[in-house]
């Protein structure tokens, strides 16, 4: 799994579009690693080791082992890495189970992974009065998501497109899309009730709501950014508008528009867990108000982790998707 | 095949084009060879001012068929803007100009579409059914098949701009527009860039006007020197010489140090 911090889920990931150029370069974030010089690896020393077999032992001795088979297999060396970025999170795994087992904060406040991770194990298995099953709730939840994604990310990827493609589209579409960002979603929730009552339909515009937004500025900033010289270039070839919009422009606005997407389902994920504290009946978010009711906070922690989970895997996606639509900068990187 | 018309530009410049077909009011104000053929491409009176400044000041010209004509100048001169106006990407200007048939530009970048692979960008905006075939037929004469399927990102800087001609040329323009297409690159490879540009001249045979700001590149490649000033074609040198030339041909020489001092490198004496 792409090992890369999961935007959607921090704060941060509400910062959106503001800083769109920056965003591209992360986008490839697995490259430019492969891309370091071998230089401090001498810390990769212990992932490495396996490999020191294969030289022998003189030259083993005489030379720093980790960096010598870094340098000649560069793939095993990017596995090595992989394998690295698990550690810190096992550290903090095992540094909770040793906290809350000892007692110095109570179990019932922090409960520690081995009881979250039995209380995920029955919530799967057997299905409760209070919780129902924890795979009928992720079922509830990704539905939710899903749908409003698909609705406020086409609306964001079509309004975007109208604003940066021409100026009457952007004096019509862009003042009332910058009003709409700095909406908190938390204080439309009032307001969708009285409009849409309390039933699926709430939900699914709020999280359509807040999933439109990144897509729609990174698209038209996207579309904005693409070198004019390569449009005057298709220009002098004859290209028709439609031709230099299909063949330059929206290519050329592609790797900001993916960014866009991450960010976008990032906060569709964030805007479910607003969305079902409008008295959901069902969805993670109804068994996370269910555990706060019950007081039972493992309860609640198996269901921010499967938030988690649901969001690094959709992230991935996304990321697989660039690595296909994005092949043509891979060249770029691999040079 | 669809033609790649520098027509389309101010509708007095449209409707000037037209007008091409009966040869608008033959002024010989440039030194013209007997060429009794309709220029490949001809400028009357034309102006373009930037933000108050005259750039391009009711300037002539024209371009005979197959003729290379290199076009020098100080840097800000307007030896761009005119390349522009002919390709049809500037439409500020006034005054009347036509290509007769097709005008196709090499810029000083590639341009190269960096997400479209090498034959495809060379292929972009051919409307002929089989533009796939062409475009690796183009990238083979400039010695480019072998990275017909390469990414643009991953060709050199020589390479790159080969593939550029190649997309330039594919459309057998009948007037190629050169915007400074070697002043990025190193001097082996600008040689060999030179080499090739005469050899695909030779070829397909059409009115080249190579924009530079390198007098020994135009003393070597040119049959004319232009000398833009003053917003006008200040100078125009025809060079006999054979190809390919010896840079200390005497003819050579002394021209070089005329352009000079008609660029204010040289004080005269």
């Amino acid at each position: 799994m792409p090992g890369n911090p999961p935007t959607g889920l921090l704060p941060t990931g509400l910062a959106r579009g503001t800083t769109p150029a920056a965003g591209q370069p992360t986008t490839d974030d697995p490259g430019p690693e492969g891309l370091t010089a071998p230089g401090p690896d001498g810390h990769s020393g212990p992932p490495a080791a396996p490999h020191l077999s294969v030289v022998p032992a003189g030259l083993g001795e005489s030379v720093p082992g980790g960096t010598r088979s870094a340098r000649g297999k560069p793939a095993a060396r990017r596995r090595n890495r992989t394998w690295f970025r698990i550690i810190s999170p096992l550290v903090v795994l095992v540094g909770w189970q040793l906290v809350s087992m000892s007692g110095l904060i109570s179990q019932q406040k922090l409960p520690p992974p081995s009881t979250v991770f039995h209380t995920a194990v029955t919530l799967i298995t057997t299905s409760n009065a209070a919780y129902g099953t924890l795979q009928g709730a992720m079922l509830v939840s990704l539905e939710r998501v899903a749908i409003g994604f698909a609705v406020g990310g086409a609306a964001g990827l079509v309004l975007g497109v109208v604003a940066g493609l021409s100026r009457l589209g952007e004096n019509s579409v862009d003042p009332l899309m910058q009003m709409l960002r700095t909406l908190p979603l938390f204080g439309l929730i009032p307001v969708f009730i009285v409009w849409f009552g309390i039933g699926q339909l709430p939900k699914i515009l709020l999280i359509a709501l807040g999933a439109s937004i990144p897509l729609y500025l990174n698209t038209f900033s996207g579309i904005r950014n693409v070198d004019a010289k390569l449009a005057e270039a298709g220009q002098s070839l004859g290209l028709r508008r439609g031709e230099t919009i299909r063949h330059i422009i929206l290519p050329g606005a592609l790797p900001q528009i993916l960014v866009g997407l991450r960010q976008s389902l990032g906060i569709a994920w964030l805007a479910l867990v607003v969305a079902e504290q409008i008295n959901a009946n069902a969805g993670l978010g109804y068994i996370i108000n269910q555990g706060q009711a019950f007081l039972n906070n493992s309860v609640i922690f198996v269901a921010l982790l499967v938030y988690c989970v649901l969001g690094l895997l959709t992230d991935a996606l996304v990321r697989l998707l660039e690595r296909r639509a994005l092949a043509w900068r891979h060249g770029l990187l691999d040079h | 095949m669809a033609p790649r018309t520098a027509g389309s530009l101010s509708a007095r410049a449209r409707a000037a084009d037209t007008q091409a077909a009966q040869p608008a009011e033959p002024r010989t104000s440039e030194a013209q060879a007997g060429t009794d053929a309709r220029p490949a491409a001809w400028v009357r009176g034309l102006t373009r001012e930037f933000a108050g400044r005259r750039v391009l000041d009711e300037l002539d010209l024209d371009i005979a068929p197959g003729e290379f004509v290199a076009l020098i100048g100080r840097s800000g001169s307007g030896k761009s803007t005119l390349l522009r106006a002919l390709a049809g990407l500037d439409r500020g200007v006034t005054g009347d100009l036509g290509v007769e048939g097709t005008a196709a530009v090499a810029f000083q970048e590639p341009r190269l579409l960096p997400w479209r692979r090498v034959w495809a960008n060379v292929g972009l905006g051919l409307r002929t059914g089989d533009a796939k075939t062409v475009a690796l037929d183009a990238l083979e004469e400039v010695g480019l098949g072998a990275r017909a399927d390469a990414w643009p990102l991953t060709l050199s800087g020589g390479e790159a701009q080969r593939a550029a001609l190649a997309r330039a040329l594919v459309s057998e323009p009948s007037l190629l527009l050169l915007d400074e297409p070697f002043s990025a690159l190193d001097a082996l490879t600008t040689i060999t860039m030179h080499r090739l540009v005469l050899r695909l001249w030779a070829h397909h045979q059409p009115a080249v006007l190579l924009v530079t700001h390198d007098v020994d590149e135009a003393l070597s490649l040119s049959d004319r020197v232009l000398v833009l000033a003053g917003g006008r074609i200040a100078l125009s040198e025809r060079i006999d010489v054979p190809r390919p030339r010896e840079r200390d041909h005497p003819e050579l020489t002394a021209l070089r140090t005329r352009l000079l001092i008609e660029l204010g490198v040289v004080t005269e004496g």
